[in-house]
């Protein structure tokens, strides 16, 4: 308790400038740039309502962004979620404590990497006449060997399995954590009574790391939607628009059309979904706190 | 137990966790899983380590074996041709938002942590909701107010945005354990006379290190690999950050393949070593956080 009323006040005026200026100010902007036709390059504005939005759900490629995210979504739900889970139940069963954290480590290490690097990397694996083609026909299946990224059919997936190649390893920690509060004793009760691993996992694993499932999920929801540097840095939405993705249709609108209008609709369409999703898992997330 | 750790061959040690799970097909196909996952994970970073050394030509013509002249020209042409820049903007910018970051929410936090006045649940939500709204939605209005505020191409621009979009996380573990502290210290410190900021600085500060740790790795972590907007507000290439420069660097590189992985092994390298020396508060961090670096 203070003597001078005010003092609590200037605490709080520095970050909440901040916050106000970068945080909550654009969400309005946004908003009200959705309702204009401005150009970027010419600088002229003009109210136009929502016929962005109009124009926007009756466009093709604002569809096909859409199922793009949907694919990113639904896939890294099955690696980033299901597998993740799986590996770390068959990491955290095994006895030897520095082989599994020797794996724990390595799995993990590349979600720190900056995806500048991973995507760069990945692009030069991807190529023609680069390492994917070359195990490829190392093992006989050499005729899968395709562009990868610049094949239309395979663009989105290579960048997909780009992210989850990088991404696993994080989920799975955060399963790896929520295992571990797991308490022994249910385990050797398990054992004792003569328990499979597969049972073990579905049975008794699952169910104890209920919340940080849900907390996993809407993780990869939320990047399913956002996605951007991916997509971006390997096959910035091409061949011919068969990878974009919301954020990068987006952007694409905003920076190289300069149709600031139209894509501050589209980036009201990602920010409804997020929001919707994020709200989801801070409740989620409150319930977990101690 | 113990002779699995001591053995050096990890081969002994995998039939060993083999001999301990129950059913033994099972496990096999489990073992094979991770050893496969295993060799998917490093083998595209070894990859690039090994062929970083390489020529041009010879990544091409000899994928998989070990470069046959080891060119540390590579890394010492990577570093004088823009990585030493790119890594000396991401310090900065980094190193920027981590203190920016951290003083702001300290402030923030102490205030709704201890003292009471009105409208300290609203401001305590703002605070919090920052989290729900991604970066990467705001970045059209963002570059509106960067161009208007005359912060175009300026690393601060970087430093604000990053520390804006990080003090939601920051403020909710600090604040979380400003409020574990227990009163009796502050009354007792009232009582000496300290009050205000002094509280704040000789008292809770330096009881909450671990957590001021935590939030440093978590928001260093982000700043540092940040790439988005580090791409569109930076333009010159002597201020860009690891993230956007790289992706310049790879331009300019042509076909010098050699130098160009070099640069990316060199850029990698540091979070990695961190991460090998800090990882208590990498995890600490992230299972505190739950959210996406």
């Amino acid at each position: 308790m203070s003597k001078k009323k005010v003092t609590p006040y200037l605490y709080i005026i520095p970050g909440l400038i901040i916050l106000l200026v970068f945080v909550y100010y654009p969400i309005i902007k946004n908003v009200e740039y959705s309702f204009l036709k401005w150009d970027l390059f010419s600088g002229t504005k003009k109210f136009v309502g929502i016929s962005n939005f109009i124009k926007l759900f009756k466009s093709d490629k604002f569809w096909l962004a859409l199922k793009n995210n949907i694919l990113y979504i639904l896939l890294s739900l099955l690696f980033q979620v299901g597998l993740a889970l799986v590996f770390a139940s068959i990491i955290e069963n095994m006895k030897n404590k520095k082989i599994s954290a020797m794996f724990r480590a390595t799995f993990f290490l590349p979600s720190l990497i900056s995806l500048t690097i991973i995507g760069l990397l990945f692009s030069f694996i991807y190529k023609t006449d680069g390492v994917l083609n070359s195990i490829l026909e190392f093992v006989h299946l050499g005729q899968f060997e395709t562009g990868w990224l610049g094949n239309e059919k395979t663009a989105i997936f290579a960048v997909i399995a780009v992210s989850q190649w990088k991404s696993i390893g994080y989920t799975m920690m955060l399963f790896i954590v929520a295992i571990q509060r797991i308490p022994a004793e249910v385990y050797e009760a398990a054992k004792i009574d003569g328990a499979t691993p597969s049972r073990i996992f579905f049975d008794i694993t699952v169910p104890l790391i209920r919340d940080m499932l849900k907390i996993t999920i809407i993780i990869t929801i939320s990047g399913g939607l956002l996605v951007f540097n991916e997509v971006f840095i390997m096959t910035n939405g091409g061949p011919y628009q068969s990878s974009e993705v919301l954020s990068t249709l987006m952007y694409q609108n905003a920076f190289v059309h300069g149709n600031i209008g139209y894509a501050s609709a589209i980036a009201n369409i990602i920010l409804i979904l997020s929001v919707a999703f994020s709200a989801l898992q801070l409740m989620s997330g409150s319930k977990d706190d101690k | 137990m113990k002779k699995g750790n001591t053995k050096k061959s990890s081969y002994y040690s995998l039939n060993y966790i083999l001999k301990n799970i129950m059913n033994k097909s099972e496990s096999t196909i489990a073992r094979l899983a991770i050893v496969l996952f295993f060799i998917i994970i490093v083998g595209p970073l070894l990859w690039m380590v090994i062929s970083s050394f390489k020529s041009s030509t010879e990544i091409f013509s000899n994928i998989w074996g070990l470069p046959q002249k080891w060119m540390f020209n590579n890394y010492i042409e990577a570093w004088n041709t823009g990585i030493s820049k790119y890594f000396l903007n991401s310090v900065i910018v980094t190193v920027g938002t981590v203190i920016l970051t951290l003083v702001l929410c300290s402030l923030y936090a102490y205030s709704i942590a201890i003292y009471d006045f009105k409208g300290k649940k609203l401001f305590f939500l703002l605070a919090l909701c920052g989290m729900m709204f991604s970066p990467i939605v705001s970045m059209i209005p963002l570059y509106q107010e960067i161009q208007a505020l005359g912060l175009y191409n300026k690393r601060i621009s970087l430093v604000l945005v990053y520390t804006a979009y990080q003090m939601s996380m920051s403020f909710l573990l600090i604040h979380s354990f400003f409020k574990s502290i227990d009163k009796a210290y502050i009354e007792a410190a009232a009582i000496d006379g300290c009050t205000g900021l002094k509280v704040l600085g000789y008292i809770l500060v330096p009881m909450s290190k671990p957590i001021f740790i935590t939030s440093a790795i978590l928001t260093g972590f982000y700043a540092w690999n940040e790439f988005s907007f580090a791409l569109i507000f930076v333009k010159d290439d002597a201020l860009k950050t690891i993230p956007s420069g790289l992706l310049a660097f790879q331009g300019e590189m042509h076909a010098e393949w050699g130098v160009l992985l070099a640069g990316l092994t060199i850029s990698a390298l540091p979070i990695i070593i961190f991460f090998l020396i800090a990882q208590k508060y990498f995890i600490a961090g992230i299972s505190a956080g739950g959210v996406k670096g």
